[in-house]
């Protein structure tokens, strides 16, 4: 018998710890970026109708196939799609289910432990007096984790044990005394600060307190339709990732989650609430905030330049900067919204992604639920630790790309698959139906059968085959070049440049420019930077750090290099070897957890469990 | 506020913030199941 007899405490508190396994970190900082960079107003067309032909699908998929399987005692995905089809590979390829919560849940706690820190930060008045390069220069600061910014050593590192510490702790409670007391408290207290930073945004005038434009000003950019941005599939594949980030669907914690329902109780209610809760905290929270605000003090045009860096370094690099024109005690106040409601809206979703490796656990070896969080702990740490040390070097965006984005798609992918066609939607239908408290059209069991995994196709091919400059009309039967971050170019390192080994003797440039500025800063890390101007007469500049006991500097200011020009000599680890052992170490975890699945299979057969 | 980013704003956000809290309504009002349900806060407790 299993050791997990786990349950809800209430109905409410289900919904929200739904809810707030949705609502994570996109809905404030990658939602508002995404719809300015893909037609403002116009964005939330194709948004919308990924989210009524693939999100809500999606939902109903995994809370009835969690519900399904928790019949039969499983409360991970394994054994869950296993018990929806008796092939297999289904076990396998529920793998992704446990491997994606814990690989996203390694970086995620970092960001995570920033808010913490920045929540910290925001109190003790560390930003009061900084201006936009100090409070920009502060996180980079705090990302190369030996720089200490308050006097604790190694900041970033205590910040991100305490956090993973506290999720342990929470986990280690159980559901309806840990994760929904969490939801409980940290969902309605997250849309309280939200609407506290909305207000505030929306109402914002130029010339008060440095803003030099009205709040409404942002919003008229976020909202403004542009339809023409309709007809690129760049946009509606935009749309649809962002579906896939704010729902989090594709990964597993929702079938955990649902696994401790019973048969009869409802899952179609249940899940509407949840899903338009989240849409609700997106769409009319997610868009009042950070690009209002930020447009009130720093114009378009930077808010248009900031958001290439996406809406981490926004968010990070920038809000606490803004915060700090309304005064001390506002802005303390605001740092602690800002900052508290990312953190509510982290550990609302960490916590979600600890669950189902340790709902496998406890189901498969009989672990308590302390030893599984403990064990849930040590992993996420020993994994989240390369993120850490090595995030200027692309470890972190790795694990979100491969873990946080890839895997996402392929397991939705799958899982529709196996619903619709091969468990079948006359079960499948009977399943999302059964106990519901609402009536649920009929249309969707045509959306669930055809329409989702066609979209879901395509989301996973355009991912694929990504051409460059997202310009799909060049693709064509002769072929095409690939995006950078195309499926396929990611595999071939297309982005790497010309430091495409390992290791080296010498550092070549990644971008032509003039050399302008040689400087060290007073931590003692040297760097050089160069810049030139593009065609639409926009500078870009690209910065270097090299180390003067070990390279030779071979250029001086006011030289020309070009791509591939030599830059500095002596012994090199290029950023591709970090990628490659990033992609090496998430593989091992993905075999890793396999082989843990196959024990699990060859103890149940033994003990003539299905 | 231009016209049409007033109207794309007002028009979505009221269609999500009605749907939201009508489900959410629904959540609060229908009767739990029979017992043995999934939540054990309204379990009857043996005195």
């Amino acid at each position: 018998m299993t050791t997990n007899s786990e349950t809800w405490g209430s109905r409410v508190g289900l919904v929200l710890a739904m809810a707030g396994n949705a609502v994570g970190f996109g809905n404030f900082l990658r939602f508002p970026v995404q719809a300015v960079q893909n037609g403002g107003g116009a964005f939330i067309i194709p948004y919308l109708v990924s989210f009524l032909l693939m999100g809500i699908p999606l939902l109903f998929i995994e809370w009835s196939s969690g519900r399904f399987g928790g019949k039969f005692g499983h409360h991970s995905t394994p054994f869950i799609l296993q018990s929806m089809d008796k092939k297999w590979i289904w076990k396998y390829v529920g793998v992704f289910g446990i491997f994606s919560n814990i690989a996203i849940a390694a970086y995620y706690c970092y960001i995570e432990s920033w808010t913490m820190s920045y929540v910290f930060h925001s109190v003790v008045g560390t930003f009061d007096g900084m201006n936009q390069h100090a409070v920009a220069a502060f996180f980079s600061n705090y990302l190369d984790v030996t720089t200490s910014t308050t006097g604790i050593p190694y900041e970033a590192l205590v910040f991100f044990v305490f956090c993973i510490a506290l999720n342990t702790w929470i986990l280690s409670r159980g559901l309806s005394s840990g994760v929904e007391k969490v939801a409980k408290i940290g969902v309605p207290l997250l849309i309280v600060f939200g609407i506290f930073l909305a207000v505030k945004g929306i109402t914002l005038k130029a010339g008060v307190n440095g803003a030099i434009h009205d709040g409404t000003l942002g919003l008229n950019f976020l909202w403004t339709p542009d339809f023409t941005s309709l007809a690129n599939p760049k946009v509606w594949l935009a749309a649809a990732g962002q579906i896939f980030f704010t729902l989090s669907v594709g990964m597993g914690s929702i079938q955990c989650y649902a696994s401790y329902l019973k048969k009869k109780d409802d899952v179609a209610l249940n899940a509407m609430s949840a899903g338009w809760m989240n849409e609700f905290v997106e769409i009319v929270l997610g868009s009042a905030v950070i690009i209002p605000i930020a447009i009130g003090y720093l114009g378009i045009d930077r808010v248009v330049e900031l958001t290439g860096i996406g809406g981490l370094g926004l968010g990070f690099r920038t809000m606490p900067f803004l915060f700090e024109q309304w005064g001390p005690i506002l802005s303390a106040v605001a740092g602690v919204s800002f900052f508290g409601l990312l953190f509510f809206a982290g550990i609302t979703s960490s916590l979600a992604m600890g669950t189902p490796g340790m709902g496998f656990m406890m189901d498969e070896f009989k672990w308590s639920r302390r030893k599984s969080a403990i064990s849930f702990g040590i992993v996420v740490m020993i994994l989240g630790l390369p993120t850490i040390f090595f995030f200027n070097q692309g470890v972190f965006d790795e694990y979100d790309y491969w873990a946080g984005t890839v895997s996402l798609v392929v397991f939705a992918l799958l899982e529709s698959i196996l619903f619709s066609w091969i468990f079948g939607m006359n079960k499948g239908w009977r399943e999302i139906t059964g106990g519901a408290d609402i009536k649920v059209p009929l249309i969707y069991r045509f959306i669930i059968k055809y329409i989702t995994p066609v979209m879901l196709i395509l989301v996973f091919t355009g991912a694929l085959l990504r051409p460059a400059n997202d310009d799909w009309s060049r693709i064509s039967i002769k072929g095409w070049q690939l995006h950078d971050e195309s499926i396929i170019g990611q595999l071939q390192h297309k982005g790497a440049g010309p430091n495409n080994q390992w290791f080296a003797h010498s550092f070549q440039a990644e971008a032509p420019g003039i050399v302008d500025s040689i400087y060290a800063t007073k931590a003692n890390r040297f760097y050089f930077r160069t810049s030139a101007m593009d065609r639409n007469g926009k500078i870009n500049q690209k910065v270097y750090k090299y180390v003067p006991a070990k390279h030779q500097l071979l250029v001086e200011k006011g030289d020309i290099v070009k791509t591939g020009s030599v830059v500095y000599s002596g012994p090199v680890i290029n950023r591709v070897f970090y990628i490659d052992m990033a992609r090496l170490l998430l593989l091992s975890v993905f075999l890793l957890i396999s082989l843990l699945v196959y024990i699990a299979w060859r103890k149940r057969t033994k003990e003539r469990r299905t | 506020m231009n016209t049409s980013a007033l109207i794309m704003m007002v028009s979505v956000e009221s269609v999500v913030l009605i749907l939201t809290a009508w489900f959410f309504y629904k959540v609060l009002t229908t009767k739990p199941k029979p017992e043995p349900d999934s939540y054990s806060e309204n379990d009857d407790v043996e005195r």
